[in-house]
């Protein structure tokens, strides 16, 4: 952290001791959580009675909690106490003022990922006063949305513009007391997306957080809530393919999806957050509940993520099927090098009749990278003929990484089925050498073997996505095989 | 025009501190196929092994010239851009790579190494078919990933379509007749009797003589251990046959 971010904090802890909270002036608030915390984040942010309240309820619910320690991944402990839970949006002056001032490993990946020049000003945070269109596409993109009835904004923006569907919809899913990052986030978090389908519309266009121009700083705790009414189709793409370096270290998200009657929900995630060096150290903790409901009949909701980034990543996007005949799936790709740690996988909770559920994960880890897939599929009573098949595939580049999986599986329902198949392979040097004898390269036939071994879920991604993915894991892996 | 495709001058080399290769002579010119015959532990493997350079063996004496140039200083793939092959005598399985894909990617990078534009895919899928038709090989094979449940048979076939479609320079085939029957025997010898042109050469490693009645070579080496210790025309070959390697090699090591 820089001086200058030292010495705010520094005023801002003086100004505590005389209750900061009644000062509207301050730019960050001081480490630590607490009621007045909350409060200072509503008020800010302008917000109605009863999300003040629903915060408290969640911030007096999360001190009841304890971290959990089931996971299989290590880290220090974090203290909650030390973190920075609000500070308004950084200003331009504070970044770097040119590309010269950005870590050149950076641009280098940059370069490899064929980032156009402007972009990676942007990503990278310089202060350009002209950031590139962005504005007049974020525009006319509004417009053709909102011809259609479709609400995308920030979930700020919903609250004000837009509080009856929210309150509606907030926590239906994922409530404040579902676990204990998902309870810190419903207490502090500061923005995200929100999204709204009315009935019978089907988007024009992949809805991406990269045309939110404002996306760009919306902290470590974000919430999002897509909502799609009946017959309603949507595609969502969240996040960047290019790394996005971020000091903050705990990041605590939370995705809501709603699916009505008829309804579609694809909702597909490229991670990349700063994954640490190569020597363990420094890396986002990334804690996020993802969850969709099929509330309605013939509802479905599609999860795909490719997770490359993150020091930890704890993550199981989940389908509740409720509606009859709904359909859930989940296609993933995570990735461990380094001293990366993922314990990811899904949950399948079939409570409707003739619910359908596939899952479909990939494994990779390379140098001391531990990949781990948790996985639960359970079918209530009540899910007569309720179908799933899983499919959890673990490969292994070097010998000091290490794969697990952890299916569980909970069948409450005679008439239903459910099939679970699991592989785990390495990357062998007589392969490599084979590629190598052909004239491929190391770093290309690592590469090929990979993107072979991850193209069922790459073909789930939007075309553009798969393409970028593809780059990404190369520059992920690279140099993981000596 | 008139140097050496290969030459393999006093060559020691061996695997995790074990000496196998003693002194390899020998020298191969373009248009010509050499045999290099020899029992199990004489160290033929090993010599392809260090030709295409694998990792794990180790050279602790002698030259390897190749066109001229220092062989043994050049990285697997750079060997491979450069015009050499290796048939292997286990083709590795690749499994999710698709054949057709790989295939592309190898020949792109060799062209590329040429300096010659890569191929598209159309150019590239009707170059393939043509090539198939030399190995019998069936189209499903293309759409399956790279060696991934071939049968034996499959397998060594698809090592000789691959020498087809990226036309090296040098073609070392390394106990390719090892598990073939005589039809898949036949076919795979036609196929590298097909490619054989004036300007590449094949060396042909083998245990048995069987292959050699497909596979006429102009040349054949004794190896015995780790050197070669005759050379001949192909009535070599007939005679090793004859006789085995042991009351050959007996006859040859006694001291002059």
């Amino acid at each position: 952290m820089s001086t200058a971010t030292e010495t705010i904090e520094g005023l801002v802890r003086q100004e505590y001791k005389y209750g900061f909270y009644t000062d509207v002036e301050v730019d960050a608030a001081p480490p630590g959580l607490n009621e007045d915390i909350i409060r200072l984040i509503s008020r800010k942010k302008n917000e109605p009675d009863w999300l003040t309240e629903w915060r408290l309820k969640a911030y007096r619910h999360w001190l009841t909690l304890k971290e959990p320690t089931w996971l299989k991944v290590r880290h220090e402990p974090i203290d909650y106490q030390s973190i920075v839970y609000y500070s308004a949006p950084k200003k331009k002056s504070d970044g770097p003022r040119s590309l010269e001032e950005v870590d050149p490993k950076l641009i280098e990946t940059y370069e490899k990922l064929g980032i156009p020049l402007k972009e990676r000003e942007r990503l990278a945070g310089v202060a350009v006063d002209a950031v590139f269109d962005s504005v007049s596409v974020a525009t006319t993109f509004r417009e053709t949305l909102a011809a259609k009835g479709i609400v995308f904004c920030s979930f700020s923006e919903a609250v004000r513009e837009h509080p009856d569907l929210v309150r509606k919809y907030l926590g239906m899913v994922v409530p404040y007391t579902d676990n204990f990052f998902a309870s810190l986030n419903s207490a502090v978090f500061t923005d995200g997306s929100f999204c709204y389908i009315p009935k019978g519309v089907r988007c024009p266009m992949e809805l991406s957080t990269y045309f939110r121009i404002n996306a760009a700083n919306t902290g470590q705790f974000e919430r999002t809530l897509i909502v799609a009414e009946e017959g309603a189709h949507v595609s969502y793409l969240e996040g960047c393919t290019a790394p996005m370096r971020d000091e903050n270290q705990l990041h605590a998200a939370v995705v809501e999806l709603i699916a009505l009657d008829r309804a579609e929900i694809k909702y597909s995630t490229v991670q990349n957050w700063y994954p640490g060096d190569e020597n363990g150290r420094g890396g986002i903790y990334n804690f996020v509940t993802k969850r969709g409901l099929c509330k309605g009949r013939n509802s479905k909701i599609s999860w795909t993520q490719v997770e490359t980034g993150s020091a930890i990543t704890w993550k199981y996007p989940s389908c509740v099927l409720q509606g009859e005949n709904s359909v859930g799936e989940f296609y993933s790709v995570a990735v461990t090098n380094n001293y990366q740690q993922a314990d990811t996988g899904t949950k399948m909770v079939h409570i409707g009749k003739n619910t359908r559920s596939t899952i479909i994960s990939k494994g990779i880890a390379a140098g001391h990278g531990q990949n781990s897939y948790r996985g639960l599929v359970q079918v209530r009573p009540g899910a007569m003929n309720a179908r799933n098949f899983s499919q959890c595939d673990s490969l292994l580049i070097g010998n000091k990484c290490g794969a697990h999986t952890f299916p569980y599986i909970e069948v409450k329902n005679k008439t239903s089925s459910v099939e679970h198949e699991a592989t785990t392979s390495k990357i062998g040097e007589d392969q490599i050498f084979y590629c190598n004898q052909r004239g491929i390269a190391t770093q290309d036939a690592v590469n090929m073997i990979v993107n072979g071994f991850c193209k069922e879920v790459f073909k789930e991604l939007p075309m553009e996505f798969a393409v970028e993915a593809q780059k990404l894991l190369g520059v992920s892996l690279e140099g993981s095989v000596g | 025009m008139n140097q050496p495709m290969l030459e393999i001058k006093n060559l020691h080399a061996g695997v995790e501190g074990k000496q196998i290769l003693k002194g390899v002579d020998l020298t191969i010119n373009a248009g010509e196929v050499h045999a290099v015959m020899g029992p199990n532990g004489s160290g033929k493997s090993t010599l392809a092994a260090v030709l295409a350079g694998r990792e794990g063996y180790e050279v602790t004496e002698g030259q390897v010239l190749y066109c001229g140039k220092d062989l043994l200083e050049m990285d697997p793939e750079e060997r491979a851009r450069e015009g050499v092959f290796l048939a292997f005598q286990y083709p590795v399985e690749i499994p999710g790579v698709n054949t057709t894909y790989f295939l592309k990617a190898a020949l792109n990078e060799i062209r590329k190494h040429k300096g010659e534009s890569e191929l598209d895919a159309m150019e590239f899928l009707s170059l393939v078919k043509e090539k198939m038709k030399i190995l019998h090989l069936p189209e499903d094979c293309l759409k399956r990933s790279v060696n991934d449940g071939f049968s034996g048979g499959e397998k060594k076939r698809n090592e000789i379509f691959q020498m087809a479609v990226l036309e090296p320079k040098l073609a070392i085939l390394d106990e390719t007749d090892s598990g073939l029957d005589i039809d898949a025997l036949k076919v795979v010898s036609e196929g590298v009797n097909k490619l054989k042109r004036l300007d590449n050469a094949q060396f042909v490693i083998t245990h048995y003589q069987r292959l050699l009645n497909y596979i006429i070579p102009d040349y054949v080496h004794v190896l015995f251990d780790g050197r070669v210790v005759k050379s001949g025309g192909k009535e070599l070959a007939l005679e090793l046959e004859e006789r085995g390697y042991e009351s050959l090699m007996s006859h040859e090591l006694q001291p002059a």
